[in-house]
């Protein structure tokens, strides 16, 4: 079973308690913005096999929502951390690449 | 190839079994194609068997990273029906079935179609107007389904649970020549009519890249070399993505893992098959005495061909509220199979940005009943360049223009 830490309210949280809610770090399109962008935002997603940014919520837990570094390919963890970010942070990246050389965020 | 027939096993048990032939050939590649299909699984197989059989292209290759029909071809539960909402889908998924009706014998391979019915179990008032809109649809759609009541389910399936204590059965969906088909022989007896028309199917051969020239195809990668070929079909299920970003292009598509068991093997009791959406489990009894389950999906992006073991929980717990009787069955084993979900929920048979590149993915939790009728509509996309009438609503570029065929409203779970 997956276990992620919330970084919230620090518990390790089981996969049952939490509820996922997809590739983390999306550029928001609406109103306004041309046809390739709003589909790209609606639609295309990195579906990586490999190192995936994800948003997950504590959904039985404290109720935030949150992000993860994972490996798509091994289930591996990196890392989780707070929501209110743009991108993964430093230590999130460092650590991956320290399990993954070779990889970059791109 | 020889033929199989009643005859061919009288004579060979006089000859001790000696004179049977491979039933598809070994292959090496060969430096150039008319046409390259990646992924040998049912739906793969089905487009070169078309490709052959409907437009005359027979000079080509299958080309496959693993094992034959080792994919999603070899791991769902051979549910077999076309009992959809969208006409599109309706359409495609009929065209399946009807084509399955006379598979073994056009094949000359027993794919052991089996007709026996099935029921879509309402089990809410939503779900019973939900059935009952999608018989009347059905029946504009020329699909013959209908609507039966709660004493007719409990005649056909006498093991089911009528009255439940959370979700009591209200009716069903029925779908008469709905049913089941051996899933592995699906995909050998299309790689044998294959084999026998010239096409090569080339196993444990992955690609590795794809070459273009001047926005067109001139070929592919692989770890057997490299494959010329002016067009190429992508089909590839849980990897789609990954080849498309080989292609150049993405795809609207995320990939999960779906979960099935079966359980030890027992006497008939069940001789349809059953889904109950409400719940979310779905059962059939194999001919070997099995009962086969299809579980969840899992909700997050995952490509190692195993679930999460908290659905095969909440599989078996709507089942055993449904059928009592199964509470203390064993299972036997459980496996996992990674499927490309999109936007909608319906597949893609398409087009894409780089010419003379097509593909045929997104099948998601429901590929395996739309196999010929797949393989029918990606072939004449591939020998005519354009998609025709049964692939025609299904273009990627659905997701750009808003045109979505949404079956996943209209089924509300997988599908």
């Amino acid at each position: 079973m997956l276990l992620l830490t919330c970084p919230y309210c620090g518990i390790a949280a089981e996969e049952t308690e939490l509820a996922p809610g997809g590739e983390a770090h999306l550029k928001r399109f609406g109103p306004g913005s041309s046809d390739d962008d709003f589909e790209a935002y609606m639609f295309a997603r990195k579906n990586p096999k490999g190192v995936h940014f994800e948003r997950w919520r504590h959904a039985y837990g404290c109720g935030k929502w949150f992000m993860a570094a994972r490996c798509t390919a091994t289930l591996e963890v990196f890392g989780t951390y707070p929501a209110q970010v743009p991108g993964p942070p430093p230590e999130i990246i460092a650590r991956i690449k320290a399990r993954r050389p070779g990889w970059s965020p791109g | 190839m020889t033929r199989y027939s009643a005859f061919a096993i009288a004579r060979e048990a006089l000859r001790n079994h000696q004179g049977w032939q491979r039933a598809w050939a070994r292959a090496t590649p060969k430096a150039r194609y008319d046409a390259v299909i990646i992924g040998a699984g049912g739906h793969g197989l089905a487009t070169a068997y078309y490709l052959g059989r409907n437009h005359g292209i027979t000079n080509v290759a299958v080309i496959e990273k693993g094992w034959l029909g080792g994919g999603n071809t070899g791991r769902n539960t051979t549910i077999i029906r076309s009992n959809y909402l969208q006409d599109p889908s309706a359409a495609l998924y009929e065209k399946a079935r009807s084509l399955y009706e006379t598979l073994s014998q056009e094949l000359n391979y027993n794919v052991m179609f089996s007709p026996r019915g099935l029921l879509m179990l309402a089990q809410t008032h939503h779900e019973v107007r939900g059935y009952l809109r999608t018989v009347h649809a059905n029946m504009l759609q020329g699909v013959q389904t209908e609507w039966i009541g709660p004493d007719r389910v409990k005649d056909l399936v006498p093991i089911i649970n009528i009255d439940g204590p959370r979700y009591p059965v209200l009716g069903a969906l029925y779908q008469a020549r709905g049913g089941t088909a051996r899933h592995d022989a699906v995909a050998w007896g299309y790689a044998r009519a294959c084999s026998a028309m010239g096409m090569d199917i080339i196993q444990q051969c992955e690609v590795t890249g794809v070459r273009a020239e001047h926005g067109k195809v001139t070929g592919v990668e692989t770890t057997k070399g490299f494959i010329a070929t002016p067009k190429l079909g992508i089909v590839v299920a849980g990897h789609s993505g990954q080849v498309a970003g080989m292609a150049g292009f993405r795809l609207p598509v995320e990939a999960v893992a779906l979960q099935a068991l079966v359980s030890e093997p027992i006497k008939p009791c069940m001789d349809v098959v059953v889904m109950a959406n409400t719940v979310h489990g779905y059962m059939s009894q194999s001919d070997k005495g099995e009962m086969v389950i299809g579980g969840g999906t899992d909700g997050f992006n995952n490509f190692t061909q195993r679930g999460s073991f908290h659905h095969i929980e909440e599989t078996l717990r709507a089942l055993i509220e449904t059928f009592p009787m199964i509470s203390r069955l064993k299972m036997l084993r459980q496996w996992g199979g990674i499927v490309d979900m999109t936007g909608d929920r319906s597949p893609i048979i398409s087009k894409t940005p780089l010419g003379n590149c097509f593909i045929n993915c997104g099948w998601g939790t429901g590929g395996f009943k739309a196999i010929p009728g797949s393989g029918w509509a990606m072939a004449e996309l591939m020998a005519k360049g354009e998609p025709g009438p049964l692939a025609a609503d299904f273009g990627m570029e659905r997701f750009r223009e808003g045109r979505f065929i949404d079956e996943s409203v209209a089924a509300g779970v997988a599908h």
